[in-house]
């Protein structure tokens, strides 16, 4: 194994954490966000270095330099691999953004060290592969957002039902994967109840409904922080992927589907945009899952694609909403706000980060979408027509947003709405990652095809694995005998 | 220079032109830089005159040399060899593109300077240009598509453009809730293309148009397809063309659409937006040539919506209106006359449709002032023309007929009341079980979440 030249994703992670403790001393909000944003910097920094060290490296893995775990144990506890590699400065980013555009009236309401300790936690969680540590990393992660839900408790309650459930069968399933062989059904058990916890945890249907009052009814910024990363995804990939049989992982991206379809339908008929938000998170998450479980390379670096193109356009689209919010109060989707006048650079994010989610051709997605889509037929071409179904549900959701948030007629008031510089700042990022990423999608491809590679050879050490992905149903068997015909 | 070199440079003069404009206006207005109106109009007019003669030189040097088919590579977007995908970028000049481009060059470029003058010193100037440049790129990037994906990348910019310029007027509900509903029709006529798109990559391990029709030049060609597979992808490309085309049951939002400008309106859905699922049609000639029923369908279709729009037109009260359905009428034969085989003649009819509609749409504001006119002078209204057919129907035959025609086919209520109207009272049902559901979660009282869940979704807009 590589080791890096200095200790980056310790300090990507000390940086947060330390500006954590840093900003619960701090009395004034204004002084604890610009700290914060020095703290978040840093850890962009570090994350960045990280990423471009390991690329020099070439190699599959590499730990961190001066590691204190495995100078005890041996083994080192923080590494970085082609999956995690473009994650961790992706996080990192997304948080940065979250503290740089968070609005000043909402200084007094956003607690920074918590978002800090979020960040340092999501951190450590993609720099790590033990699968103990992951468990544990996972149930302290749940801590923040309950600790933000202290005003209100109808919703502190469902989050603490739905992560206890999480947290449970997590310990459970790792519990019994550490105690039982391979061929004692206590394993499998284990593995089924792993693949519930993340289910649960990553707001597939019918356990989703935690993830919708908590955007609706919690501290937006928190609910972002929470969901947008996708460890839920990460958690899939590290725990259950390179263990599950076939057949967990096929449910696993029926449920997926079913959620992609089911939550892109509701996003239409929603009237509160933080709940149309995260139905349509909801949809673009799980159509990463159905790529991740479908294992197949094609499909499989289409969802890791996916997944960093919603981490920036959802998290975008997100980070537009709370902007809109800040200036006009909750927005309701059956009225229209007539903002474009008085907001254009943020209209403009707003729709560029919605149709990057769907994959509208020059944004990240598209490339991402297309492989999905792709992989996902070659396993079974339902499942190809059904995720091309949900975006384009998505694609209607997304525009309703935009013309009821935009149009209509034009707002009249002295108080000027136009966007901060902080804002314009983030603007112009996430314009450019995600216009830059949609033009130039080879080097992204490429990373993201290695980190899929990497997990199918996880996967192929398996006994009685197939090579590259599990066999098809017998209605795919026959779509691919209609396509052998000619 | 040889003739390879002075293709390959021609034709991507062609395409970067548009592309170039599209990069600088979207630029300036993505970094809050406003451009002056004269600029606008500098860059758009440059961007057009110089993609015009890239693309006259192109059709110029392809009669000088004889050549019928002349592709343009631009290498792989994407590719992951190991797997066998690759996002191919080239394009392709022949009997079917270059005319197309020239068309659009042409009828663009009139309406660019026209809108230059009609929209003078409005608010939405540059978002107008802003979106027109996207247009002109998904256009012409549709039109010289070689591969069916980037055929698909030019389809998805012309609708996103479309469908906002039909909402340009957006401090009125009415363009909104058109423009909505014309992105409706799009994204089901996207999701169709983009699911041929992959069955024809996967049938035939292919998505270039050249290799996929043989390497005969456009029109003749083979598919490499059975007849079956035929007719599975080319039913999916009849509906995203009917789609794009406005054919029967979606022909509901080609009147929508002329709530925009007029100059959107006129080049946009009266002459080039309109044909662009004719134009497909028309590039898949191959595939419909292996099945004899697919032909039949898109025969039918296209014959069935030239009777009802021809109808439709007759009874509109609004000059647009009527235009929009007239324009209908000679889409829907045109479809026909691809279902029967007659390429060329479909393709020439495109070309004069087009010119003409433009013309008479950029006319329709001052006609309604000339009509006016000549009602004053006369002293009374102009008399009406009724055709031998009305006058030979019975009156009550004649009434329905009306009615039918006034409410455009009934096709928008068909389509509310099958499928919008049951969609969403079943996630509205969904939605108050949800709240019911976390209600009981939080120890909420019976009902009390569940009053959030008001409808939200006016179904129009759907």
């Amino acid at each position: 194994m590589n080791t890096m030249a200095l200790p980056w994703l310790q300090l990507a992670i000390l940086a947060p954490l330390i500006g954590a403790l840093w900003a619960g001393r701090l009395r004034d909000p204004d002084i604890a966000r610009r700290h914060s944003l020095v703290a978040c910097s840093l850890a962009l920094v570090a994350a960045l270095a990280a990423w471009i060290n390991f690329a020099s490296l070439d190699g599959a893995v590499a730990a961190d330099r001066w590691d204190l775990y495995a100078l005890r144990t041996g083994s080192p506890l923080l590494t970085i691999d082609a999956l995690s590699a473009p994650l961790v400065p992706v996080g990192a980013l997304f948080l940065l953004l979250v503290v740089l555009a968070t609005p000043r009236t909402k200084l007094r309401r956003v607690s920074f060290a918590w978002i800090l300790l979020s960040e340092a936690i999501l951190l450590a969680t993609f720099c790590c592969q033990q699968p103990w540590v992951i468990v544990g990393l996972l149930a302290a992660g749940t801590v923040p957002p309950w600790a933000g839900l202290r005003s209100f408790p109808g919703s502190r309650r469902v989050y603490a039902i739905h992560m206890l459930l999480f947290v449970a069968l997590l310990g459970g399933g790792q519990t019994l994967l550490t105690l039982y062989a391979i061929s004692s059904p206590l394993h499998l058990l284990g593995i089924v109840l792993l693949t519930a916890a993340v289910l649960v945890r990553s707001g597939i249907v019918p356990v989703h409904c935690w993830m919708t009052d908590l955007c609706e009814h919690g501290s937006f910024s928190n609910s972002l922080v929470f969901v947008v990363p996708m460890v839920g995804a990460y958690a899939a990939m590290r725990l259950v992927l390179p263990i599950a049989p076939d057949w967990v992982l096929r449910g696993i991206a029926i449920l997926s589907l079913i959620t992609a379809l089911y939550a892109a339908c509701m996003s239409l008929v929603q009237r509160d945009a933080r709940r149309f938000f995260c139905y349509l998170f909801l949809s673009n998450s799980s159509l990463v899952f159905v790529g991740l479980e479908t294992a197949t390379p094609v499909a499989l670096t289409g969802a890791l694609c996916v997944w960093i193109s919603v981490i920036l356009s959802l998290g975008g689209y997100g980070l537009t909403l709370r902007a809109i919010e800040h200036r006009v109060g909750r927005v309701s989707l059956d009225k229209f706000y007539g903002l474009y006048q008085q907001t254009p650079g943020l209209a403009a994010l707003f729709l560029l980060t919605g149709l990057a989610s769907i994959g509208f051709p020059g944004t990240i997605g598209f490339i991402g979408v297309e492989l999905l889509v792709d992989g996902a037929v070659m396993v079974h071409p339902l499942f190809g027509i059904l995720i091309v179904l949900a975006a384009t549900l998505n694609g209607l959701a997304i525009l309703h947003a935009y013309f009821r948030v935009f149009t209509g007629t034009r707002r009249s008031g002295t108080i000027d709405l136009q966007a901060r510089l902080s804002e314009r700042v983030a603007v112009l990022v996430l314009a450019v990652l995600i216009l830059g990423g949609g033009l130039f999608p080879q080097p992204g491809v490429t990373s993201r095809y290695l980190g899929a590679m990497q997990l199918l050879r996880q996967r192929e050490e398996l006994p009685g694995a197939a090579p590259h992905g599990h066999a098809r149903g017998a209605f795919g068997a026959r779509w691919h005998g209609w396509f052998a015909e000619r | 220079m040889s003739h390879d070199a002075l293709f390959t440079a021609l034709g991507v003069i062609t395409v970067g032109a548009p592309v170039a404009l599209l990069v600088v206006v979207g630029l300036s207005a993505l970094a809050g830089w406003s451009l002056s109106e004269r600029a606008t109009s500098r860059f758009t007019e440059a961007a057009v005159v110089v993609g015009l003669i890239a693309s006259i030189a192109v059709l110029a040097l392809m009669l000088v040399s004889g050549r019928r088919n002349v592709p343009i590579e631009l290498g792989n977007w994407v590719a992951i060899p190991h797997e066998h995908f690759h996002f191919h970028l080239s394009f392709m000049f022949d009997r079917l593109s270059v005319p197309f481009t020239i068309l659009t060059f042409t009828l663009v470029g009139t309406i660019g300077a026209f809108a230059n003058r009609y929209l003078h010193r409005e608010s939405g100037y540059h978002r107008f240009f802003l979106l027109y440049a996207v247009f002109l790129v998904g256009m012409v990037v549709a039109c010289l598509a070689a591969t069916i994906e980037t055929l698909f990348l030019g389809w998805e910019l012309v609708g996103l453009s479309s469908a906002l310029l039909v909402a340009y007027f957006h401090e009125r509900p009415t363009p909104v809730i058109n423009g909505q509903r014309v992105w409706s029709v799009y994204r089901v006529s996207d999701a169709a293309l983009l699911i041929a798109a992959v069955a024809l990559h996967h049938l035939t391990g292919e998505g270039d148009f050249i290799k996929l029709m043989g390497q005969s030049a456009w029109p003749d060609g083979h598919a490499a397809l059975t007849s079956a597979q035929a007719l599975f992808v080319g039913l999916l490309l009849l509906v995203a063309a009917a789609g794009k085309s406005a054919l029967i049951p979606f022909s509901g939002w080609l009147p929508r659409a002329m709530e925009g400008p007029t100059p959107s309106s006129a080049v946009f859905y009266g002459a080039l937006s309109v044909h662009l699922g004719a134009f497909l049609l028309l590039r898949a000639g191959p595939i419909l040539d292996e099945s004899w029923l697919l032909c039949a369908a898109v025969f039918l279709l296209g014959a069935a919506t030239a009777v009802f729009a021809a109808m439709a037109a007759r009874v509109q009260a609004d000059v647009k209106s009527a235009l929009a359905f007239a324009s209908l009428t000679q889409v829907g034969i045109i479809t026909a006359e691809i279902g029967l085989g007659f390429r060329y003649v479909a393709l020439v009819h495109i070309i004069g449709h087009a010119c003409l509609r433009t013309l008479q749409l950029v006319r329709a504001p001052t006609l309604l002032h000339d009509y006016h006119s000549l009602e004053n002078a006369i002293g009374e209204h102009l008399p009406g023309n009724s055709g031998y057919i009305e006058r030979r129907m019975p009156e009550q035959a004649g009434v329905r007929l009306y009615r039918w025609a006034l409410e455009r086919g009934y096709f928008d209520a068909l389509i509310n009341h099958y499928v919008v109207r049951p969609f969403l009272s079943t996630f509205r049902w969904c939605d108050r079980m949800e709240r019911r559901w976390i209600g009981a979660l939080r120890g909420a009282a019976p009902g009390e979440f569940e009053r959030e869940a008001t409808p939200a979704y006016p179904e129009e807009l759907l």
